[in-house]
């Protein structure tokens, strides 16, 4: 299908560049920008006056809760959410249920999504068999599968002599490991920030040192051995420190930060909102400024939705017992514009966040608004305002801290190998083949 | 319309009850206005039997509508109320619910010999056949005024009339 | 999240969840209603006819006798029907969430929730989904709040000291895991106490509990000195376990409650326990059962208080 997409403004991260300009698609890739090739009659004119043409989203973390955990969301309507969010590349943690440890549940995965022809995913394996941190995950197996990189997405490992040797091992082949800086035993039983709101409300805390004493065990391991690591999801301030040190001392190190921690802090638990029940938990304001000084000063590279939908059995329950985790994939666009809106960070800049920056993190080439590049798009109006409520949600998981919140930001269209999957007028197409 | 002079028509209820009842008998002043004259009554009487003062809060028929109101006071009836010989004292006498109420309350201490009331001032208006024994004056009001009892600082009784909304 | 959920628009109590944010005048609303209920307990007829009519459902999560005793001898003084359920041999077992069992049990007509559970927050997620008309008192959620504990002990101080403005008030134990101590320091600050301390080794005080208004003691000599209330807190065993204490016997050495140590404070000084007291763990049995204790009475004050919290409430 050939389209044309006039009048919009063009954003490239990767050059850090806004300009109005039309942009024509053909064969799955961006054909022209600017002027229109010779002979090109487009199948479908899109009309984007007012709105924005930037690469689609990449997501570092969203779980589509598939194999095993159907009742909390399907492959189906989680890839409806991500297209409707502008995502057009998502990776998705091994923690399903049976976990990513075994080929074959990777093949089917990606087959399942690559079926549903929406956004691409990147599985990532399981750094270790049932992810028990005990045995090593045949990782050129699963590499072969399709795994992008291998992960640990629970709680540190307790074993670090196997998580040495399980670096060492992924260093043989150059891939990367990503891990969630969250010590097991510090964390335990803990629900909330361990600070003066979880005092007030009675509640269990994981305290900062949680982070801390996780990363620098896995610092230390990652300069040894040499890995490549990307360290999931940081909340505290002292953590992006650490992470500031290692990025000067020159470790092979990235970061992300989720969506929600950008903008939230341990204040909007209120009384006892179930939704704010995250992991890792949402800390202080102090810790948020740090969480969004790391981002403007590149610190952390990446925000991502971290979306983990859960049913509404899960959360409505006391805050305790309630299940961690938020739906994401349809804030993430919008929350980036906010915190881009507030910091003054330009567009190009903090799209880059959600773009190139993944795409850099997971070591896949980069996407430019270039003629020859691969269409994987999403055009947005960046000043329309909506609900966040459970009709305007794609997702099964209507689990957010934010429902009730206006938010600026809405996909008008994602486009994914230069076919138009999402076009918010007429709901989630199935991609069609040509 | 001028409302008759408190201070006489406490005279004027001393009186009747001197003449009528017993030096046995006892005094139960309903919060606040009874009280108030139950108590100058116990004193011009030279009654032995201490004063009692009941609050109906916990026993009015209007609790489903207005709730509990603030301000409830403790009732203390320092006396047996099994066997006693009771008059019941309250400022105005109007629908009758509050000494319905009273009633109620009384006998969840024991069963009384007998239960009088008295009255200072009888505005009409009844809803339950509640009558009084001793009554000082009858008056009668426009249905959105109130009659209130009041003190002074040196203890001076007066009544006073207020339009509702005014 | 309404911070507000316990309060109407017009300033009424709909709820009793936490005494955190509640406005003075209610605080006070509460204990001179109870002092009338008092005297109601001291007749021969224990009995108003206030809430005849009205069922309370006793909603028990977390086994407790003694609180929920107190609470349905106070709902059956008010004239109420009590129906008690002991929701951990009940359906909930069975899988039946926590706002399942409170439509079902909303279906039956109650007016009144008395809920007791073991994680904090339960209440408040309960009277967030419960009608307009039926109201909720939060009979101990977790680590979080006990606000009737807290109420009654309120009227305890004011009895026996008069008021609250020239307190110290000294609490002990473990504030850590303790809903009475928090709800204890919301009261006591509201109402006005001009010195709030809490006495514990570090393993017991919440991170940041100076910020609800309490100084801080290790030392629980320097703790109780002239202190005018000694609050002392219940030591349950588990605690050994977690790693916080080594023993109840180096435990009861710092912080347990001695005539020594009661000497520090002043000679009138009252003690007080929400009980059930582990007898030579926090307290020992010669200042439990000495001269300036007055945990008994709290028992019966606690009757009164919650007749008026239900009192109030189910006016509203």
């Amino acid at each position: 299908m050939k389209i044309q997409i006039e009048n919009a403004t063009l954003i490239d991260p990767a050059a850090d560049s806004e300009r109005s300009q039309d942009l024509f698609i053909a064969d799955g890739r961006i054909a022209a920008v600017g002027e229109r090739p010779t002979g090109f009659k487009p199948d479908r004119m899109l009309n984007a006056s007012g709105l924005v043409v930037s690469p689609g989203l990449v997501d570092l973390s969203a779980r589509l809760r598939e194999p095993g955990l159907e009742y909390k969301a399907t492959l189906e309507s989680e890839m409806q959410a991500a297209v409707a969010g502008g995502v057009t590349s998502l990776v998705c943690p091994p923690d399903t249920d049976p976990p990513l440890d075994e080929p074959g549940l990777v093949e089917m995965l990606k087959f399942r999504a690559r079926s549903l022809d929406q956004a691409r995913v990147y599985p990532l394996g399981a750094l270790t068999q049932g992810l028990k941190g005990e045995r090593l995950t045949e990782m050129a197996e699963l590499h072969d599968a399709g795994c992008v990189a291998f992960s640990q997405p629970g709680a540190s490992m307790t074993d670090n002599q196997v998580l040495m040797r399980a670096l060492e091992y992924a260093t043989t082949f150059g891939f990367a490991v990503w891990l969630r800086p969250q010590d097991a035993t510090l964390s335990r039983g803990g629900v909330a920030h361990d600070g003066e709101v979880a005092t007030r409300l009675g509640l269990a805390g994981i305290p900062v040192c949680a982070e801390t004493v996780a990363l620098s065990s896995i610092l230390i391991l990652a300069r040894e051995t040499g890995a490549r690591i990307h360290l999931c999801r940081l909340s505290s301030a002292e953590g992006v420190e650490m992470v500031r040190e290692a990025k000067r001392l020159g470790m092979a190190v990235t970061s992300d930060v989720s969506a929600h921690h950008v903008h939230l802090s341990d204040l909007d638990l209120g009384y006892f909102d179930p939704n704010c029940n995250l992991i890792p938990p949402l800390r202080s304001q102090r810790d948020r400024e740090a969480l969004r000084a790391g981002l403007a000063d590149g610190t952390i590279d990446a925000i991502c939705s971290d979306h983990a939908p859960v049913d509404d059995d899960g959360k409505q329950v006391p805050f305790a017992q309630a299940e961690p985790g938020a739906t994401g994939l349809e804030l993430l666009l919008p929350l980036t514009l906010k915190w881009a809106r507030e910091a003054r960070i330009s567009l190009p800049a903090a799209l880059a966040r959600v773009t190139t920056e993944p795409l850099r993190v997971l070591g896949l080439p980069t996407l430019r608004i270039a003629a020859g590049q691969v269409a994987d798009l999403c055009v947005f109006d960046p000043e329309a305002w909506w609900r966040v409520d459970r009709g305007a949600l794609h997702s099964q998981g209507k689990n957010t801290p934010l429902l009730g919140m206006e938010l600026q930001g809405r996909v008008r269209y994602t486009v994914v190998g230069g076919r138009i999957v999402f076009d918010a007028r007429s709901g989630t197409l199935k991609g069609v083949r040509e | 319309m001028t409302l008759p002079d408190a201070e006489s028509l406490i005279a004027r209820l001393a009186e009747q009850i001197r003449r009528d009842a017993g030096q046995g008998v006892a005094l139960i002043g309903i919060y606040t206005g009874g009280v108030w004259i139950a108590e100058r009554l116990h004193q011009m009487l030279g009654l032995s039997t201490p004063v009692g003062t009941i609050d109906v809060a916990f026993y009015r028929d209007d609790y489903k509508k207005t709730g509990l109101r603030a301000g409830v006071r403790p009732s203390d009836i320092p006396f047996r109320v099994e066997d006693a010989d009771i008059i019941l004292v309250d400022d105005v006498l109007y629908t009758g619910r509050t000494i319905r109420a009273a009633l109620n309350e009384i006998f969840d201490y024991g069963r009384p010999t007998s239960v009088r009331l008295a009255a200072l001032v009888d505005r009409g208006g009844r809803q339950l056949p509640i009558c009084p024994q001793f009554v000082a004056a009858a008056v009668e009001v426009a249905l959105d005024q109130t009659i209130e009892l009041q003190r002074d600082q040196s203890g001076r009784f007066s009544l006073a009339l207020t339009t509702r909304g005014a | 999240m309404n911070a507000d959920l316990q309060i109407s628009a017009e300033g009424k109590l709909q709820h009793l969840l936490t005494t955190e944010g509640l406005p003075p005048q209610i605080l006070l609303q509460i204990l001179d209603t109870a002092r009338s209920f008092v005297s109601v307990t001291e007749r021969e007829v224990k009995k108003v006819p206030l809430l005849r009519g009205k069922a309370i459902f006793n909603l028990f999560f977390e086994p407790s006798t003694r609180t929920r005793t107190t609470f349905e001898i106070a709902a059956k003084r008010l004239s109420a029907d009590v129906v008690n359920l002991n929701i951990a041999t009940s359906s909930h077992t069975k899988g039946e969430t926590l706002l399942d069992t409170v439509a079902n049990l909303t279906a039956m007509h109650a007016d009144m929730f008395i809920v007791r559970h073991s994680e904090s927050g339960a209440a408040h997620l309960i009277a967030r989904n419960v009608g307009p008309d039926i109201h909720v008192i939060n009979a101990g959620d977790g680590r979080h709040a006990h606000p009737t504990q807290a109420l009654l002990d309120m009227f305890t101080i004011r009895h026996y000291k008069g008021g609250f403005n020239n307190l110290r008030v000294a609490i002990v134990g473990d504030i850590l895991h303790s809903r009475v101590a928090r709800s204890e320091i919301h009261a006591l600050t509201t109402l006005g106490v001009p010195e709030v301390r809490v006495i514990g080794p570090r393993t017991l005080l919440p991170r940041q509990v100076q910020n609800l208004g309490v100084h801080v003691y290790h030392d629980m000599e320097a703790g109780l000195k002239d202190v005018d209330v000694v609050m002392m807190l219940r030591l349950q065993h588990e605690r050994m376990n977690g790693a916080l204490l080594p023993s109840a016997g180096e435990f009861f050495k710092s912080y347990g409650l001695t005539p020594e140590k009661l000497m520090h404070a002043k000679p009138d000084a009252i003690v007080m326990h929400p009980g059930p007291m582990n007898r030579g763990v926090e307290i020992d049995s010669a200042v439990a059962d000495g001269r300036q204790s007055v945990i008994l009475p709290q028992v019966t004050f606690g009757i009164a208080v919650r007749m008026a919290v239900m009192g109030i409430l189910a006016g509203n």
